[in-house]
């Protein structure tokens, strides 16, 4: 009989009709499809009660005691290892070596750039930064496709808003009025930042956040439709297309000639003049441009949907 | 085993703490917002390593004051975790903005932040 | 110089490129032929890159005006251009092959983004292969991973979005692993640029100096790239992920994203670490045993499923297995063996995804075994490339699958414990794959005996794109697993000289 049993049930699998392994608790336990109602905010008790309590309580025990064990094992290892790392402050680390000695002694010379970790990350190791502003760009393109929304539904999206209204600080005069004040202070630093980043501390990535967060303000503040007037979706796509096509344009330049040892139209110029360092500035703004875009563009797909 | 710099390398020893913290976090939190920050402290952990380990005693950061002066090793601190934390912090970015993506989607669709009750649901969705 | 030298590194550029132009450009028509373009252009740059490199051997190519330990580097060399041929086809048949369950799949207005993000891919697939810097790497990675989470939840259904969020969680997982492993590499070794860390390292280990750092620094990035490309413990993230995506996707996740990780440690093993200092490390008796037992339980959680698209995707995690076996076992014909199932695994696993695709849709979208009875009957095309890849991956002789198994077993001789669990595990582990892939067949030509409603016929001509992607598919499996020797040359060149 029992084999028997065993016979037709593998036949049964062969047929795709049956598991030929029983997995344990493939059965959930019983669901109240009217609590599924997506417009009804649920507590998490409320679900909770439905599922089975003591088996989760033992998985919660379980899942404690192991982040735990993992947590304390991997610092014991981890600690274990920086005990044995170079000094902390020492000058004879290894990663003092050649490498960033030159870096310091002759990037003023070779790069033009004041700001050596500029000079460093936009002219020796380049490649890097190259796949690094394609980071933020691969970034804000899957954000594009979680949260673009269809046009026809804006206006569902704006009752969405609605309702959301409590929360909004458009309305709130405080808001409005620091961000008046505000609003040139951003840019303006935001700007010098950038042209600068070859001279002082700053550069791409630091001017184009400051430059996205005073959007941001100006958006929250104002309304989405006041920003619309200057940064919608078509100037977002053209500027962050262009500012992406001349980076990677100017460094194929910039790699071609340097590995063909062909003479480049790039020269660094005046060490700590603002029009030197050879196209470190250029992409510097280049590069803000397409992190401003994208802070904007994220936070304006996560508030409703499109930009 | 145990080397003789760990409290001298307690900037470094607290960068690897954070990071382990960070990990289990975005291992077994059940909360998506949770888990998020958990991404984060794992990623700043990363980034204090990184900064320590850059710094040399008595020196400065590598921006030269006087263009006129040619720079040597004594006055500046290494440039090159300068750079590379500048790469973290944008890829850190990058993907957080996912993830909150992520978790706008799914809460948007399941109404609840914990992953348990997100699979939950999803099961019931597609019986 | 040369001007071959060249097209490493425009392979890369020219597809960052084209992932703006896509962007900007509005029609998915135009989009696909764009991104089709690409693919060519970088084949044959790359054919040319491995021509030249067998004539002439290995080069390194500076990126920008610095030399070696101060500039970018890129390194090519026979290995590296046959992965990225292989790369670059697949993708291109993937994508094709797959394009009109993209439309039905994705959103219309989404589907360019789906174009930008596999250039993207083959952008980063390109620079993992050829990189020589190990940060060039870590970059890289990121790009490809938040690429493919989104070439996966571009089909907006609730479960993809609950696998990009399991997905990414390991991914970043992994990438955590691997960036620390990077940092404390650098931070004893002083270098980023792999020929460089090569020669401190072998210092180091001949030393006895930062003997810990150094052992910790093997595992954390060998157990990054095992988490990101779904190792025997680490896999429970892949049939949600491969069994939800679009049949493109699926393709491209399973069949060379996961591969482009291990290529990548395999030339770190042998660029950074040094053949010697790995296999003594211990690590690789850890990849090792993960391989193994991926290799038993994969199969076995395969035979435990009902969806033929999970199944599939569990017998992924068991090649998976496969190729850390092989990395574990020995450094020289070992890892040649890894690096051919790599190439099956690359061409056989995109078929087996856009086939089950096809034969869903010819049984009304239902992926469970129950639904697909006679889906061969209905879409002949598409079970008869099913068939192939399921001979394939069991390892009939005539496949490639079979070559990389004989491979493995050639490999496994020499050790005396090692090559006992290899053959057993080899053994055990075909007859688990013949169960389920046979018993998937035979369900797929049964006569149809469930007369669902949804049930329609597919005939050739209306699905000439998947007819072309499998044919090229089935055509480089046969005439590779007919003529294997001259890719096993490769290879085994390649790996000498990297």
């Amino acid at each position: 009989m029992m084999k028997n049993n065993k016979e037709s049930k593998f036949l049964r699998w062969l047929n795709g009709e049956d598991l030929l392994i029983d997995t344990k608790n493939e059965e959930p336990p019983v669901y109240d499809p009217e609590a599924a109602n997506p417009y009804q905010y649920e507590t998490e008790a409320h679900t909770l009660r439905k599922v089975d309590k003591a088996e989760r309580r033992v998985f919660s025990r379980v899942y404690l005691a192991l982040s735990v064990l993992l947590v304390l094992f991997l610092s014991a290892v981890l600690l274990l290892t920086v005990s044995n790392l170079p000094r902390y402050g020492s000058a004879e680390a290894p990663v003092n070596n050649e490498v960033s000695e030159r870096y310091i002694e002759e990037g003023l010379e070779e790069t033009g750039a004041t700001n050596l970790v500029a000079g460093m990350i936009l002219d020796y190791r380049a490649f890097d930064t190259l796949g690094e502003s394609h980071v933020l760009f691969t970034g804000i393109c899957a954000v594009m496709i979680l949260l673009l929304t269809a046009r026809k539904d804006s206006k569902k999206q704006l009752r969405h808003q609605d309702e959301e209204a409590l929360y909004d600080v458009t309305c709130d005069p405080i808001v409005r009025i620091m961000a008046f004040f505000l609003m040139p202070c951003l840019l303006l630093f935001g700007i010098y930042v950038l042209l600068n980043g070859h001279l002082s501390p700053g550069g791409g990535f630091s001017g184009g956040a400051i430059l996205g967060a005073a959007f941001i303000l100006y958006s929250m503040a104002f309304g989405f439709e006041k920003t619309e007037r200057f940064l919608n979706e078509k100037t977002i796509k053209v500027i962050s297309c262009c500012s992406l096509g001349f980076y990677v344009v100017a460094k194929s330049y910039s790699f071609f000639t340097g590995a063909n040892h062909l003479p480049s139209i790039i020269s660094p110029g005046t060490p700590g003049a603002i029009l030197s360092a050879g196209i470190i500035m250029p992409l510097n703004v280049a590069v803000g441009m397409v992190v401003a875009c994208t802070m904007y563009s994220i936070f304006s797909f996560f508030k409703r949907g499109t930009v | 085993m145990l080397g003789e710099n760990l409290m001298i390398n307690y900037e470094e020893a607290v960068g690897m703490i954070l990071f382990s913290i960070g990990f289990c976090m975005l291992l077994f939190h059940r909360n998506l917002i949770k888990k998020i920050m958990g991404l984060n402290i794992m990623d700043t952990g990363v980034f204090l390593f990184l900064t320590s380990m850059g710094y040399i005693e008595d020196r400065v950061a590598p921006i030269v004051t006087d263009p006129s002066v040619a720079a040597t090793t004594e006055q500046y601190i290494n440039p090159i975790p300068s750079g590379l934390v500048l790469t973290g912090i944008v890829v850190s970015v990058s993907f957080t903005g996912l993830m909150l993506g992520l978790t706008i989607r799914l809460y948007q669709r399941y109404r609840t932040l914990n992953l348990d009750e997100i699979y939950y649901k999803a099961r019931e969705e597609h019986k | 110089m040369n001007l071959v030298f060249n097209f490493p590194a425009f392979t890369v550029l020219i597809s960052l490129l084209c992932s703006g132009i896509g962007f900007a450009i509005n029609d998915k028509r135009k989009a696909r032929v764009l991104s089709t373009c690409l693919f060519c252009a970088c084949f044959v740059m790359n054919l040319c890159t491995l021509i030249y490199c067998v004539k002439n051997g290995p080069f390194t190519y500076m990126m920008g005006h610095y030399p070696a330990p101060w500039g970018n580097e890129i390194r090519a060399g026979v290995g590296e251009a046959l992965i990225a041929c292989f790369f670059n086809v697949i993708i291109a048949l993937c994508v094709n092959g797959g394009y009109s369950e993209l439309l039905n799949d994705v959103d219309e207005r989404k589907i360019k983004l789906y174009f930008v993000m596999v250039n993207l891919i083959n952008a980063s697939l390109m620079a993992l292969v050829y990189t020589n810097d190990i940060f060039t790497g870590y970059v890289f990675i990121e790009i490809c991973t938040i690429a493919s989470a989104g070439i996966l939840m571009i089909h907006e259904i609730g479960r993809t979005m609950l696998a990009a969020t399991r997905y990414m969680i390991f991914s970043l997982l992994g990438s955590g692993l691997f960036l620390i492993g990077v940092i404390l590499l650098y931070d004893i070794t002083g270098h980023l640029l792999m020929p460089n860390i090569l020669e401190a390292v072998g210092t180091l280990w001949a030393s006895g100096e930062y003997h810990l750092p150094l052992l910790v620094v093997i595992c954390l990035i060998s157990m990054g790239i095992a988490i990101k490309s779904g190792m025997f413990p680490f896999h429970f993230w892949m049939p949600d992920t491969y069994g939800v995506a679009t049949p493109s996707s699926s393709g491209i996740l399973s069949g060379i994203i996961s591969k482009g990780y291990i290529f990548l440690l395999i030339k770190i093993i042998f660029r950074c670490f040094g053949t010697d200092v790995f296999y003594a490390s211990g690590i690789n008796d850890v990849l090792f045993v993960c391989g193994v037992c991926g290799m038993i339980f994969g199969s076995i959680d395969a035979i435990k499923e009902n969806n033929i698209n999970r199944m599939t995707a569990f017998s992924s995690a068991a090649q998976i297995g496969y190729i850390y076996m092989g990395i574990g076992l020995s450094p020289t014909l070992g890892v040649t063996a890894a690096v051919f199932h790599i190439l099956t695994h690359a061409v056989t696993k995109p078929l087996l995804f856009l086939a089950n695709g096809k034969l869903a849709l010819a049984s009304g979208r239902e992926k469970k075994f129950l639904g697909l009875r006679g889906a061969g009957l209905r879409n002949r095309v598409a079970g008869v490339a099913f068939t192939f890849g399921a001979l394939s991956m069991v390892g009939i002789p005539g496949f490639m699958g079979f070559i990389s198994k004989l491979l493995f077993a050639q490999a496994a001789v020499g050790g005396s414990l090692h090559m006992a669990v290899t053959i057993i595990a080899l053994a055990v582990s075909t007859i688990l794959n013949t169960m389920y892939f046979l018993r998937t067949v035979i369900t797929l030509f049964t006569a149809e005996g469930w007369d669902n409603p949804g049930n329609v016929r597919v005939f050739i001509r209306q699905q000439p794109g998947f007819a072309v992607a499998a044919i090229c598919f089935m055509a480089i499996n046969v005439v590779i697993g007919m003529h294997s020797q001259p890719i096993i040359t490769l290879i085994e060149r390649g790996l000498a000289a990297l």
